[in-house]
């Protein structure tokens, strides 16, 4: 078992090196200088020395395999470098950022698992097979929808047809509502998927019918046999929500202009603030290989059926 | 009768069913499609011809204005009504097919070359090269598409092209691993183990009977990229960094659109609906290609 977990900590760790490096090979070969095209400008009145002084202070000079190292090992403590466009060091405006985020995506989270659970037990409770049919086909409706068209459209109909969410001056929970909505449905579509996918194929499983024939309900049977069976799955696509819930973030942030990280991404690129950027990328590598680690980890502990080939087999 | 006749019969029954049912009419052909495949097909082919015929579609100039027919509502003359600087919003997303198509076609293409081509190398050579090109691709799995993406447009610069590029590359993770598993599992098979013991070369081989049989679900897989190619493109452009303002590129269009939001309602729905339409038509005959691999 340790053995297993060493493999699985050293792959995680390479993987996360790979896309630093990768980040860093895109992002420091960009032809703009963001240095010069912040402090050259006249109106600050800098001369040539200044700018070299400044220049120096960001090391931008010397050889790049020294950035490479420094840079490196500046991550690896935590610090991310100073954004050359706002002054402040990356790592704070991460700090001031995240909250914003992560009140947004849980909540965006909770309701798509909410609304996944219930397009796929709905699906396979109702008698009608036209409902069943209906609901089954939401996910790939919702997939097919683009994340900031969806926002626009719930502010159209929502704010200003039915006037149920102010535009002006929201609450703090109301101003939440409509980005969590919009969020929520990207997220919800690949998850209802999966869960529909296991379901039917739980059904299909023997014992199933063992308690079917034994009498129990489909009703009973869903909810004490086949849910847990069925939940379990959806687990290994943890690390495909977390990339849709950082571009939905990104969208969302930016259609209803929240000061989230999203947000933060988004303006960014626009300023070719490439210090920043690389930080966001680094920092959700990082998240999704930890979110993909504690999956593998904890994927024996929740079933019983793998433990004892966990690490033989694993 | 012996039970091999018997099975032979029902063999040669059926190849003539099928030959019969290939000659059937074109009604009963359309009757026997199912509906919503014809109907994906159908606005495949529409946006098709958007982007390589617009002006079979609409007599309208989508990039000038005309004075005193600003924000008209959808009526007779307008379609789909016309903008802040009296464009008409249809001619607007009929010109505008080609940039979406046309970039999302270049990003599957750019995904599927590299893509297959790491695969199927992959796939094919020993171990060293092949644990290298499969660790290559957990490192681009592991960063979110979008952040991928937009770490190349701050490397390339804003525009068409680049978004285009930088959507492709997202998915090239997916199609080598897709071709790799495809390689492999043909290469497992008997026919192919036969072509190599007859004196088949490898590309040859390669070429000859595992590419073939690998088309299916490489097809399957495109046709569903493509749909996810149009929806990042229009994103990209959502967020301006694909086409520049007067380009009627769809995510632009909606885009536009969001400053008349309380007024005109129709300038931010009506190119949404379109992107829906043509994302579900591709994910919907990317199914039909039979069981695409998860």
């Amino acid at each position: 078992m340790s053995g297993y977990l060493l493999n699985r900590l050293g792959q995680a760790l390479f993987v996360l090196w790979a896309a630093f490096t990768i980040s860093f090979v895109l992002l420091q070969a960009m032809p703009g200088d963001a240095i010069l095209i912040k402090f050259q400008n006249p109106e600050l009145g800098l001369n040539p020395q200044q700018i070299a002084n400044i220049r120096a202070s960001y090391a931008a000079d010397s050889a790049i395999w020294v950035q490479y190292v420094q840079t490196i090992g500046r991550f690896s403590t935590g610090n991310f470098g100073y954004s050359v466009q706002a002054g402040v060091p990356v790592s704070t405006m991460l700090a001031a950022h995240l909250p914003a985020t992560l009140k947004l995506a849980s909540l965006g989270f909770v309701l798509a698992a909410v609304l996944a659970v219930a397009i796929a037990f709905v699906s396979s409770l109702t008698p009608f097979a036209w409902l069943r049919g209906a609901l089954q086909s939401v996910p790939s409706l919702f997939i097919s929808i683009p994340t900031f068209w969806l926002g626009i459209m719930l502010i159209q109909i929502f704010s200003f047809r039915l006037k149920l969410v102010p535009v002006i001056n929201p609450g703090p929970w109301q101003e939440l509502i409509l980005p969590v909505v919009t969020l929520a449905v990207p997220i919800s579509a690949p998850l209802a998927q999966v869960l529909v996918r296991n379901i039917d194929d739980v059904l299909t499983r023997p014992f199933v019918a063992v308690a079917r024939a034994k009498g129990a309900t489909r009703h009973w049977v869903l909810w004490r046999h086949v849910a847990k069976n069925a939940l379990l799955p959806t687990l290994t696509i943890a690390g495909v929500l977390f990339g849709e819930l950082i571009a939905g973030a990104v969208v969302t942030e930016t259609v209803f202009g929240l000061n989230g990280i999203g947000g933060l991404t988004e303006r960014a690129v626009g300023s070719q603030d490439a210090a920043v950027l690389q930080a966001i990328v680094v920092l959700s590598a990082l998240a999704f290989v930890v979110i993909n680690l504690i999956v593998d980890l904890l994927f024996p502990v929740l079933d019983p059926r793998l433990r004892t080939k966990a690490g033989a087999t694993a | 009768m012996t039970t091999f006749d018997t099975i032979h019969d029902d063999v040669i029954a059926s190849g003539r069913g099928q030959r019969t049912g290939r000659r059937l009419s074109l009604p009963l052909l359309m009757r026997r499609l199912p509906p919503g495949l014809v109907l994906s097909w159908l606005v495949l082919g529409i946006a098709f011809l958007w982007a390589v015929a617009p002006w079979l579609f609409t007599s309208y100039n989508p990039l000038e204005g005309v004075g005193g027919e600003q924000l008209r509502r959808p009526d007779a003359g307008h379609l789909l009504g016309t903008d802040a600087l009296g464009r008409d919003l249809y001619a607007r997303i009929v010109y505008g097919a080609v940039h979406s198509l046309a970039g999302a076609f270049v990003a599957v293409a750019l995904g599927l070359v590299i893509g297959i081509g790491l695969g199927v190398v992959a796939g094919s050579v020993r171990r060293r090269l092949d644990d290298a090109i499969m660790r290559l691709v957990d490192v681009l799995l592991s960063i979110p598409p979008l952040l991928l993406s937009l770490s190349v447009i701050i490397l390339l610069g804003f525009g068409t092209v680049n978004a285009a590029i930088a959507v492709g590359l997202t998915s090239v993770a997916g199609f080598a691993r897709l071709a790799r598993s495809e390689v492999v599992r043909v290469r497992r098979s008997d026919y192919v183990e036969a072509a190599f013991g007859s004196g088949g070369t490898f590309s040859a081989v390669l070429w000859r009977h595992v590419l073939p049989n690998s088309l299916t679900s490489v097809l399957g897989i495109a046709a569903l990229q493509f749909g996810s190619a149009v929806l990042q493109i229009s994103t990209l452009g959502f967020l301006g960094y694909g086409a520049p303002p007067p380009t009627p590129e769809w995510g632009l269009l909606i885009a536009e659109g969001r400053n008349y939001i309380s007024t005109a309602w129709w300038l931010t729905t009506a190119p949404g609906v379109v992107v829906v339409l043509v994302v579900l038509a591709a994910n919907r005959v990317s199914q039909s290609f039979g069981k695409v691999a998860a």
